[in-house]
């Protein structure tokens, strides 16, 4: 065993989840051989929960209307991504889609591996068109990856996941099942989009491969299309749009697995009430 | 490129919950936001440099809310009423029975306080704290390891700490 000495700051990084993988797996073996470290480093993990479990709400208020004034904001006449600054959009699309996540990307130094792959992603074509699927691929890189946070609340909660998720969309929303094609659902997550709240649902097969759905409800200003394709960087992604709802679903599969699904979460979405 | 006001309006969310867990009163919180909005948006200009907008904010708010208890501190003759003293915390924490993570929060220094939220609520990179609030990355890093061993022994302190640390989503 050749592993580098293990130091507070690698602790630290291992209760942020800021660690590549690799180094994770050695910092767990290390804490196996040391319940009293153990201990002391889930507390700090319980910590985080806490904070974002009491906290968190408060990203749902409403701004008070003094501190809004604050700011004039012109109304852009041009969505977001459009126009010359495209690929800063993109860039901070990332920082939007990834959340917590989207801080971790920019520090280089405790940069996990599967970050590489956004920079396929970030300089694709800034497409009007390709909006929903390269925010649903953002999204996949940033989260799937996530050994043990990939979601926010898990599918043992899913009644709970879907009240959230179809109140803050505002629309009702709900994970297809994919237990025949092989894949469980393990849960879910609200996300920032490009026009509100974005939910995440993901699955896992028995490979540990994961497939993320994303669902945005603020296609309205897009019609309705049929099922289109996306490659973004490692990414695949089929996607489209029925009403105000647009669908993506991503993951870093081939094309012809990826449709197979896509055909069947297609088809549960359709006959869905 | 998202025009400069409506991404500041973006972070403002941000802002309001590292805020309110970072002074604890809804009143202070808000003042502080308006603050840091108010002065950020006045300084516009300046942040394209980094580029990063929420950190370049972090940053503003950390000047502000020190620059807030350097003026609550001169202007009250001891240091008891209403500013926990770091050496204090510990055995305050010993006679209280501490109701919550936020009562706890509120009794560590505010240098400590403040790095842990920006790690572990707000998702920052050690690099993006150092750069933000202007500190050595070490200086960083202990920061937060003596922060996070202090809030564990203040919340270990409480009566049934096991029950109340779990999760309720």
């Amino acid at each position: 065993m050749n592993a580098l000495p293990v130091t507070e700051a690698d602790l630290h990084a291992w209760v942020d989840g800021a660690l590549p993988l690799a180094r994770q797996a050695e910092i767990e073996a290390w804490l196996l051989a040391r319940p009293e470290e153990a201990a002391r480093l889930a507390a700090y993990r319980a910590q985080n929960l806490e904070l974002h479990r009491l906290f968190d709400p408060v990203l749902d208020e409403a701004v008070p209307g003094a501190i809004a004034a604050a700011v004039a904001v012109p109304t852009p006449r041009r969505r977001w991504w459009e126009g010359p600054g495209g690929r800063c959009a993109a860039a901070l699309a990332i920082a939007l889609a990834g959340g917590l996540g989207g801080w971790t990307l920019r520090g280089a130094s405790v940069m996990p591996e599967p970050v590489a792959d956004l920079k396929g992603i970030r300089q694709a074509a800034a497409d009007p068109a390709a909006s929903l699927p390269r925010q649903a691929a953002i999204a996949h890189a940033v989260y799937s990856p996530e050994v043990k946070h990939p979601v926010e609340v898990g599918a043992d909660q899913e009644q709970h996941l879907v009240a959230w998720l179809s109140k803050r969309l505002g629309a009702p929303v709900r994970p297809p099942r994919l237990g025949k094609l092989g894949y469980e659902l393990i849960g879910g997550r609200l996300l920032p989009g490009e026009s509100g709240p974005v939910a995440q649902f993901m699955y896992q097969d028995a490979a540990g491969q994961r497939l993320t759905l994303y669902v945005s409800t603020g296609q309205s200003h897009n019609r309705d299309t049929g099922f289109r394709f996306a490659q973004e960087g490692p990414v695949s992604v089929f996607y489209w749009i029925d009403g105000k709802f647009g669908y993506a679903l991503s993951a870093a599969a081939g094309k012809g697995q990826l449709a197979t699904l896509a055909i069947a979460v297609h088809e549960q979405l359709e006959q869905a009430p | 490129m998202l025009e400069p006001g409506a991404e500041l309006t973006a972070c403002i969310p941000r802002l309001r919950r590292y805020a309110r867990a970072l002074v604890g009163e809804l009143n202070g919180a808000e003042d502080l936001v308006q603050d840091t909005v108010e002065r950020g948006w006045s300084r516009i200009g300046e942040w394209r440099r980094d580029g990063e907008m929420r950190a370049w904010l972090f940053g503003i708010m950390h000047n502000l809310h020190v620059d807030q208890l350097r003026a609550r501190r001169l202007q009250t003759t001891t240091l008891d009423d209403d500013t926990p003293h770091p050496a204090q915390a510990v055995n305050h924490a010993a006679g209280l029975e501490l109701r919550d993570m936020q009562a706890a929060l509120d009794l560590l220094p505010a240098e400590q306080r403040e790095i842990l939220l920006l790690v572990g609520l707000e998702g920052m990179t050690y690099d993006q704290v150092a750069g933000a609030l202007g500190l050595p990355l070490g200086t960083v890093m202990s920061r937060l390891s003596r922060g996070r061993e202090k809030l564990r022994t203040l919340m270990e302190g409480r009566a049934a700490p096991a029950a109340t640390l779990q999760v309720v989503k």
